[in-house]
């Protein structure tokens, strides 16, 4: 590590109804909250899944929260439940695999409450400064493999329309 | 569906200790479908490896690839052009796919990342249970389409036993016992008097391992029986 004070890297990944719109308005109540934070807007915290989680620690993040809407009141009725449970998941997965699940984190933020996004953007910086550098940071450069590239199927091709009838590319061309 | 999930990451890295270049191998039928070893679950493992090869200062690739299914030569041949790169290819299939692909790429070393456990459905979201034993004598026309076999922990044919308890089961009071089931079901369907039917002892020969079946139509000599 390098003699530079460590400051931690904070992922946040917002549902755009509810913890955006209250981050927005922690902006706009000019509340400060921790800086280490970056926020990423997302149409439904039920979008995110746990690779994208894991791919955020493999690429250094020190903690990522997911934020999405209060209980009962997702914007997609159960986005927010999926949501949770796509980071309950990933949190057993990073412990597996050796890393401090509580550097993950699901929160339900309304919309409304712009002071909570504060509170919980500081806490999980304040987790990440105690729990120290993710130990994945100084490999996130580090290629460790990939998807093959896998040849698309063959499809034939699309039938043309002449003069109202269609013609398929196997009945050849008149 | 073959109901299968997958071993613990430990003992996954057990398998590939000394492997540098790996191959994960998914497997887009049964597997995938009940979460244990399809397109998504491939990118977590191979994921799962690959920081943990990070984390532990391993110099090694983890590739993956998810193939329509692994228990066909057809979809395995999409690998030839991959495979001499590969010290190990880790599949993500059932045990039929895992010896199918060991049997395609002789002397590649073929791990499995799955435990097969059964032939199942889905109860809910999430959760499967067995209704299948492969018995090779179905009578599921006799029993309202609820096979005792599997679903009574004795396998009794000729059933209930004399340990049922408010139609529970006693060797495990979470299951209800099958041929309680088996009774409301025939009552339902007007066949009540199908469970007087008294079945012979199974056949076990039929199911002698290893089972083979060659579809009539395919026929060595095309000859009529």
């Amino acid at each position: 590590m390098s003699e530079r004070k460590f400051e931690p890297k904070v992922l946040a990944l917002c549902c755009t109804y509810c913890a955006y719109t209250a981050a927005d308005l922690a902006g706009s109540l000019r509340l400060e909250y921790s800086p280490n934070v970056r926020v990423v807007k997302l149409m439904c915290s039920g979008k995110v899944d746990p690779i994208l989680l894991l791919r955020a620690f493999e690429r250094g993040a020190d903690a990522v929260f997911v934020a999405g809407c209060a209980q009962g009141e997702c914007h997609f009725l159960e986005g927010n439940v999926r949501g949770k449970r796509a980071v309950q998941h990933a949190k057993r997965l990073i412990a597996e695999l050796g890393l401090e699940p509580e550097r993950l984190e699901f929160f339900h933020i309304p919309a409304s409450d712009g002071p909570l996004f504060a509170r919980c953007a500081d806490q999980m910086t304040a987790r990440a400064r105690e729990l120290g550098p993710n130990p994945l940071r100084s490999s996130a450069q580090q290629d460790a493999g990939s998807a093959l590239e896998q040849p698309r199927d063959a499809h034939p091709a699309l039938p043309q329309c002449r003069a109202g009838v269609l013609i398929r590319a196997a009945e050849g061309d008149e | 569906m073959i109901v299968a999930q997958r071993k613990s990451l430990e003992r996954i890295e057990q398998m590939l200790e000394g492997c540098e270049q790996i191959l994960v191998v998914g497997c887009g039928t049964c597997v995938a479908v009940c979460m244990a070893g399809g397109e998504k679950e491939v990118q977590l493992l191979a994921e799962q490896l690959r920081m943990r090869g990070k984390l532990g200062g391993l110099r090694r690739t983890i590739d993956e690839i998810t193939l329509t299914r692994q228990c066909d030569h057809e979809y395995l041949d999409q690998l030839a052009p991959h495979v001499h790169n590969y010290d190990a290819l880790l599949s993500m299939a059932c045990g039929a796919g895992v010896q199918l692909l060991a049997e395609h790429f002789e002397g590649r070393l073929v791990l499995p990342a799955l435990d097969t456990r059964f032939i199942g459905a889905s109860d809910a979201e999430g959760q499967w249970s067995q209704r299948c034993s492969a018995c090779c004598e179905c009578i599921l026309d006799l029993t309202g389409g609820i096979c005792p076999h599997t679903l009574c922990p004795k396998g009794q044919l000729n059933g209930p036993c004399g340990g049922a308890d408010h139609g529970r089961c006693e060797v495990d009071p979470e299951n209800e016992c099958a041929w309680a089931l088996i009774y409301r079901r025939l009552e339902l369907l007007g066949r009540l008097d199908q469970i007087r039917t008294i079945q012979p002892p199974k056949d076990h020969s039929a199911t002698t391992r290893p089972g083979r079946q060659r579809h009539p139509a395919f026929d060595a000599d095309g000859s009529e029986d």
